[in-house]
């Protein structure tokens, strides 16, 4: 009898289960046609929640949802559709276009704001300002003791991004490689890989002896911006929006949405809308560079 | 009619009870197709070896040895902390705690295994990070160390209760033999409880070293997380576990990278398998 009532409650059970799924498919279904899923860059994230926040208010009906994880990890997602826009802070590998085509997706490139790199030191490291081959030896660890680029007499503690930030990726292509993308230079193995921005400017607040580097909007009185010149006969350049919009301070990279072909519906309304006036002047709210003159102030 | 209700019965718990080995044979099938699809691309002796990890270079360098070495010195620097302590704690619950203390200290350590380790991580981060740096005049805190002291507050639990299970599963005659040949209590706990129950304990170190090789969130937040090869347990280091979780969003599916973070999973597999099977056999030979 018992085992009758159990076996009873038990297949009951399942089919609660399965229809509560089938109508939880169905409600995602509906749902698809107002809301558009966001992915990638940890960077981007602040800035495209912060638009996603303003769009929505407008358009009380649709859904934005923003993610972050990393500039690859949401090329991966476009890839295999998982989402409808990502955002990166790198262009996209050819290797990823090739297996996007392979999958039926093209991608479709918008470039929509600009972030100055800064290269962050502890506020009391005497070091201020450094050329961008001082910084390349620095960061592969041909240069391993402050003294050496006019420091004290301390080893280096070099802070990275992990391989999954398109901060990393750039770091390396343009500092470390010097812009040759298939350069031989890589970080220097003793350098630690920290999972996030935030995570290096903590590291950098509480370590006199460590140097790390990150987007522009993370800069804060705790951290110490070194300035960078090109080579040595150039003027050294702080990191500030000015130097990033003049071309002055050389680390700067554009920060892109991509979509699966040409925008279309709500995908087209929402880019247009980073894009306007109106958008830009949130770009230069959340510490990163307007592609658009003239934002409003 | 009731025969056809028991033989439904019957299959079906007979289901349930071989799904978790269905499950581990499909997990390891689908290791070996992804992981063994990288060597394809590198030779075997060269991923175990190569002593560079840059998976996202062009062409892409896998050597996995500083990976392993971070993994085996975190390891072993957490077994230095754990093991005596969690034995140690094992023999006084078992032998000589009173029982109320017995009751409450069963309880604070089974609290302790409930711990997720992600906040033990974000704990030692703020915490034992910055006194590891300070102590020994470190250029940074987030060392093997670090992760070691942190990795055995995670596989205390584990030794302490299949330790316990074992010291108090030893036969009271035993015991009682001893104090009748004159030895004193402790002399009894050295000479007799520990070796009778040696398998026991032996099992229980290597189920807490289980645990161990396998955590990832906590080495992560803290040991730094450099891939270079490690000369001792005051630098930072990169686990296999910590490389997995860190790497696998971005790696593009069924790229050389991809198919290296598999092979990592697989040798991570072979290892927790053949702890728990020296683990089993310890266990096993107790009950002969």
């Amino acid at each position: 009898m018992l085992k009758q009532i159990l076996l009873t409650g038990l297949i009951g059970a399942l089919g609660i289960l399965g229809c509560s799924r089938n109508d939880a498919d169905k409600q995602a279904q509906n749902e698809t046609k107002t809301s558009i899923q966001i992915k990638g860059s940890d960077t981007m994230v602040n800035l495209v929640q912060a638009w996603a926040e303003e769009f929505m208010k407008k358009h009380p009906q649709k859904q934005l949802a923003v993610t972050g994880g990393g500039s690859g990890t949401g090329i991966s997602s476009l890839i295999s559709s998982t989402c409808d826009i990502c955002m990166t802070s790198r262009n996209i590998k050819d290797k990823e276009i090739e297996l996007a085509k392979k999958k039926g997706v093209t991608t479709n490139e918008i470039k929509v704001a600009l972030d100055g790199l800064a290269v962050v030191v502890h506020p009391s490291n005497p070091v201020g300002k450094l050329t961008q081959a001082q910084l390349a030896d620095i960061f592969t660890g041909n240069i391993s003791n402050w003294k050496e680029v006019g420091g004290k007499d301390a080893k280096v503690v070099i802070l990275s991004r992990e391989v999954t930030s398109g901060t990393h990726v750039y770091f390396k292509e343009h500092i470390l490689r010097k812009g040759n993308a298939n350069g031989p230079e890589e970080f220097a193995s003793s350098a630690l890989m920290m999972p996030s921005s935030q995570a290096i400017a903590d590291e950098v607040t509480n370590n006199p002896d460590a140097i790390g580097y990150y987007g522009m909007g993370y800069i804060s009185a705790k951290q110490k911006p070194i300035s960078v010149a090109k080579d040595e006969k150039s003027e050294y350049e702080a990191p500030t929006t000015e130097n990033v919009i003049s071309g002055k301070y050389p680390i700067s990279r554009p920060l892109l949405l991509y979509t699966n072909g040409q925008p279309k519906g709500l995908d087209k309304e929402f880019i247009d809308f980073a894009l306007s006036p109106e958008g830009q002047a949130i770009v230069v709210k959340t510490d990163f560079v307007p592609v658009q003159a003239n934002p409003i102030k | 009619m009731r025969k056809i209700k028991e033989f439904i019965i019957e299959k079906l718990i007979f289901l349930c009870g071989i799904a978790s080995i269905i499950f581990v044979i499909l997990i390891l099938l689908f290791l070996l197709k992804e992981g063994l699809s990288l060597f394809k691309y590198v030779g075997l002796g060269d991923f175990v070896s190569g002593h560079k990890w840059y998976p996202i270079s062009e062409p892409p360098v896998l050597g996995i040895l500083p990976l392993i070495l971070g993994s085996l010195v975190v390891t072993i620097g957490a077994a230095i902390i754990s093991v005596p302590i969690g034995v140690a704690c094992a023999i006084y619950i078992a032998e000589v705690a009173p029982a109320k203390i017995k009751d409450f200290l069963k309880a604070g350590i089974e609290l302790l295994a409930a711990i997720p380790s992600v906040v033990l991580g974000f704990i030692g981060m703020v915490t034992l990070v910055p006194l590891v740096k300070s102590v020994f005049h470190l250029p940074t805190g987030l060392t093997a160390l670090s992760g070691s002291i942190m990795l055995a507050f995670m596989a205390m639990p584990t030794i302490v209760s299949i330790a316990e299970d074992a010291l108090y599963s030893v036969p009271k005659s035993y015991k009682e033999g001893a104090f009748a040949l004159g030895a004193t209590h402790w002399q009894t706990i050295w000479w007799v409880i520990l070796p009778a129950a040696s398998p026991g304990i032996l099992a229980a170190v290597m189920l807490g070293i289980g645990r161990v090789v396998g955590e990832t969130m906590a080495v992560m937040m803290i040991t730094g997380n450099a891939a270079s090869i490690p000369n001792g347990f005051l630098q930072p280091v990169r686990t296999m576990t910590a490389t997995i979780a860190a790497e696998m969003g971005e790696s593009v599916v069924g790229s050389e990278h991809y198919f290296a973070l598999f092979a990592i999973g697989l040798i991570l597999f072979i290892i927790s398998f053949a702890i728990n099977l020296t683990a089993d056999l310890f266990l096993h030979r107790k009950r002969l």
